[in-house]
């Protein structure tokens, strides 16, 4: 077996410093600032787009001139200095994307090493996690791995760039049918100009063979990523794809704004787990990332399930609410979400059920851990519309505060118009409990330590919905992220 | 953001002519509310405005208001339209004017004067808008400017007579006015008191009753403050109360809804002294097309303080309730201990409940909780019953009482108790469903 370079993931204890905070020198080919039509058409031509998603593009773009910064929502429990976005690149791609590598031996020996370093196995010798990993620099998807195991099971996983020429009937049927290019400001913004993401296609009765995951890294400085995920499982499929992010450590902000669409038809299922660690900036507040993304998944067949699980541990910012629209009847929506800030971070997540079916379920599960400086808000809606007869919600959000200093929020909204609903939601806030530590302090265990395994104890039932692979590394990076909250 | 509608001449006509009538020592706080009103009208629009999020004011808003008048009426109208014991020090404001007549003699113990009158000494002027905020609220800034009759309550240092007073504003539904009443209550040290208020009355046609309540909960003292809406369909009804708790203060809010259109409590209280609590507890039963809003917010300032907030909501016909309840613990009040709940249950298909239990916390050894619950009639503890051989209307007749029935039995004063059973209780919707 090759010798794997640098599997960065494994952070020892002792080093409390971002690992993943190095920039690459790769060479890229980078769009001037500012975003205006030219620049959107510039993206347009620069992927070869046909028509009508170039289109597709201005009419957001028009709607987002259309209505201003105003219009930027702030209603979330988050501050931060008003975004130029003229100040933004809006388009950069390794150089060495222009004419795209037919396989993993043409791609730049550099960015192999890149990723890599980042710890995301391109190689081969990765094949026994059996993940297959599309890996996206900045604006550009460089490699996507495992095709042939892909093609056999007849599943599609490319760069959404790709699925435009190769599978533009479906691109076509379903960009844009979860999240309408209107539907908020940041993913307004995302319609006009998303670079590149991952498209994935389950065909009818096939169960994706390998966990795919897409691997996302913002590289050059004041460059904004904004990526497009789109995920169709047809009637009787089934698909876990999973996504990591890491950044540069920059002194400026850098704009994340994604958008992610889930479509699950009759009988599907889709299991999408997250480990987001944008860079979160440094102790003191400065740089970091503004993650500003829209995920929503529609459960349209009936039986369908789509499940999100997310570790939330970087980013300056967070805003994001993964959501669920429950259409289908007897469809199943769930949530599970570990949120952990320090210094001074925020973040504002949760999610939102909207139960249109009959019968359909959904469970919210929601930890939230704040230290320093840091706010933490879980912020979630459940919707029980009047046709969703005999629906059922289950929430639970609880909070852990570390320090005096920082803020944990709960803001549920719950609206029910169906008598036949069972909903109920609760929350608890607290600090870690004095006799668990002492108890673990008594048997010999050191103080950090034994908050580690508490607060680990307290995520363990979010954990245990990842892939092991990403369980263990979610650990870990709690552990890192918790350092120096102690004493 | 709060988009406005434009303030009617009229309004600034009929504040002209009040002003006249009214004494010195208010009018330079009624300017400044007036001032304010104007610049930022009443809460038309809910988008990005949470305190108005699922509650359209437009309704309540849109319409030209005169102020309502005195007509006559017997004792006996009122009584039947409110909780009445001869017990009690009973005051009662007949379209916002206070009705001499039909009111108790003062107690000697308890001062109960009325805002209209001259003489006030500077700590009680002072008091009035004191611990309210009406810059960012329409309705308060209206009241405000418009005050005329309402009720000043001073309980003097360490009496405990356990007297009830009775507060009744009712509403004779004169079609197209608005009445403001207005109540302040200050409780001396290790003092205690009971003060009911009643929002009654109402007509066939569109009237508004725009309340504003301040309370302040003096060193010790406990102030059992209950409050009943209970108006014509066709009646607007905001209230607004504001309630400070000092050091080793208690408050407690019994809350009871059962009628008018639009009905809307915001109710804020500022825990503002170590070991003090508040318990506030609301029933609400709206039914036909009845929309009640509770807006509830706890404020913890200081630390070691306890707060209980528990709302039941039954709903039936076309019906909306909304509750919108917020604890905030602030960076001090440490050790603090909060349970919030709302509890609802619905009878109807088309019935809507939006819930919103927010908390906000800012220390960190405390304990908070919160919960919110939606359902309806539980079927295995109907097919319980029904396995005992009580019929399936008894049945749910039973559950729908034994759901309201703990809010009510925590009323201490008994003979409001029975009148709260007799009014809820009985109208209560037997059953609706077929399990």
């Amino acid at each position: 077996m090759a010798d794997q370079k640098v599997i960065s993931r494994q952070t020892g204890v002792e080093d409390s410093q971002y690992k993943w905070g190095f920039e690459l020198d790769i060479e890229s080919d980078v769009a001037p600032k500012g975003l205006n039509e030219d620049i959107v058409r510039f993206i347009s031509a620069k992927k070869k787009e046909p028509e009508w998603l170039l289109e597709w593009r201005l009419k957001a773009f028009r709607h987002w001139t259309d209505q201003g910064d105003e219009a930027a929502p702030k209603w979330a429990q988050v501050n931060f200095e008003e975004i130029d976005f003229q100040d933004i690149i809006y388009y950069a791609a390794p150089k060495s994307g222009d004419d795209a590598p037919k396989s993993l031996d043409e791609v730049d020996p550099e960015l192999l090493e890149a990723f890599d370093k980042l710890g995301i196995p391109l190689e081969e010798q990765k094949k026994l996690s059996g993940v297959a990993v599309d890996a996206v620099l900045d604006s550009v998807s460089v490699a996507t791995t495992y095709q042939d195991m892909l093609k056999e099971a007849g599943v599609i996983f490319c760069p959404i760039s790709e699925a435009v020429q190769k599978y533009p009937e479906l691109v076509q049927k379903y960009l844009g049918s979860v999240v309408p290019y209107s539907d908020n400001f940041y993913a307004t913004l995302n319609s006009a100009v998303f670079s590149d993401g991952s498209f994935c296609y389950v065909p009818p009765g096939v169960r994706c063979p390998i966990e795919l995951m897409t691997y996302f890294r913002i590289n050059v400085a004041d460059s904004g990523q904004f990526e497009r995920t789109l995920i169709i499982a047809d009637e009787g499929s089934y698909v876990s794809y999973l996504e990591g992010c890491t950044a540069p450590m920059r002194k400026s902000h850098q704009l994340h704004a994604a958008v992610v669409e889930l479509v699950a038809l009759k009988d599907a299922e889709i299991k999408y787990s997250t480990l987001q660690n944008w860079y979160p900036g440094d102790k003191n507040g400065e740089g970091g990332v503004f993650n500003f993304v829209t995920k929503r998944g529609a459960a349209r067949g009936e039986n369908s399930k789509i499940s999100w699980t997310q570790v939330e541990t970087g980013s300056a910012i967070t805003w994001k609410y993964p959501s669920v629209i429950l259409q289908g009847d007897n469809s199943v929506g769930e949530f599970y979400s570990v949120a952990l800030v320090n210094n001074y971070q925020q973040a504002d997540t949760g999610t939102k059920m909207i139960h249109v079916g009959k019968n359909t379920k959904s469970t919210i599960i929601a930890k939230g851990i704040s230290a320093g400086k840091a706010e933490n808000t879980y912020r979630g809606q459940v919707s029980i519309l009047p046709g969703a007869d005999n629906a059922r919600n289950f929430t639970q959000c609880d909070s852990l505060l570390i320090g005096d200093e920082c803020g944990a929020h709960t803001v549920p909204y719950i609206e029910v118009r169906n008598p036949t609903a069972q909903m109920g939601h609760e929350a608890t806030t607290s600090k870690v409990n004095d006799d668990q530590l002492f108890y673990l302090q008594q048997r010999g265990i050191d103080l950090e330590e034994s908050n580690y395994m508490i607060i680990n104890g307290f995520c363990r039932g979010i954990f245990k919905e990842l892939p092991f692979e990403f369980a263990m590394e979610a650990s870990q990076l709690l552990r890192v992220s918790l350092e120096g909250t102690v004493g | 953001m709060q988009d406005t509608i434009t303030i009617a001449d009229q309004y600034q006509e009929d504040f002209q002519d009040l002003c006249a009538t009214l004494p010195e020592w208010s009018s330079e706080f009624r300017n400044e509310a007036m001032l304010i009103f104007k610049q930022i009208g009443l809460p038309v629009h809910r988008k990005g405005n949470e305190k108005w999020k699922y509650t359209s004011a437009r309704p309540i808003a849109e319409p030209q208001y005169s102020l309502a008048t005195f007509e006559e009426v017997d004792l006996d109208t009122i009584k039947k339209a409110a909780p009445w014991h001869d017990s009690w020090l009973n005051v009662v404001f007949v379209n916002g004017q206070y009705q001499g007549t039909f009111s108790s003699d003062t107690s000697p113990a308890i001062q109960v004067s009325n805002i209209a009158s001259d003489d006030f000494p500077q700590d009680i002027v002072e008091s009035i808008g004191g611990i309210m905020d009406y810059s960012d609220d329409g309705f308060a800034a209206w009241n405000s400017a418009f005050m005329s009759d309402g009720s000043i309550i001073s309980v003097p240092d360490g009496e405990n007579s356990g007297l009830v007073i009775n507060l009744i504003f009712f509403n004779q539904g004169v079609p197209g006015t608005v009445n403001h009443p207005r109540v302040l209550v200050t409780s001396g040290k290790k003092s205690s008191v009971n003060v009911i208020e009643n929002y009654v009355g109402g007509g066939e046609d569109n009237t508004l009753t725009n309340s504003v309540s301040e309370i302040y909960v003096g060193e010790g003292s406990t102030v059992n403050h209950y409050r009943l809406m209970s108006e014509t369909d066709h009646t607007y009804d905001v209230g607004y109360g504001r309630v400070k708790i000092g050091t080793g203060g208690r408050f407690n809010s019994r809350a009871f809804f059962r009628g008018s259109g639009i009905g809307r409590y915001d109710l804020n209280v500022l825990v503002d002294g170590e070991n003090a609590s508040c318990d506030l507890q609301g029933l609400y039963f709206t039914s036909g097309n009845q929309h009640m809003d509770n807006f509830i917010n706890i404020d913890h300032l200081k630390p070691h303080c306890q707060s209980n907030l528990f709302y039941k909501g039954i709903l039936d016909g076309k019906s909306r309730a909304v509750f919108g309840g917020t604890v905030l613990v602030r960076k001090e009040a440490q050790k603090t201990d909060s349970i919030q709940s709302d509890k609802n249950l619905i009878l109807s298909p088309d019935a809507e409940v939006d819930s919103k239990p927010a908390l906000f916390i800012y220390a960190d050894d405390v304990k908070c909780a919160h919960g919110a619950t939606a359902g309806n009639i539980d079927a295995d503890t109907v097919f319980y019953m029904r396995s005992r051989g009580v019929d399936l209307e008894t049945a749910s007749r039973l559950i729908i009482y034994g759901f309201a029935g703990e809010v009510i039995d925590k009323v201490e004063i008994e003979e409001l108790r029975a009148y709260l059973e007799e009014a809820f209780l009985t109208s209560l919707p037997s059953h609706r469903f077929e399990f």
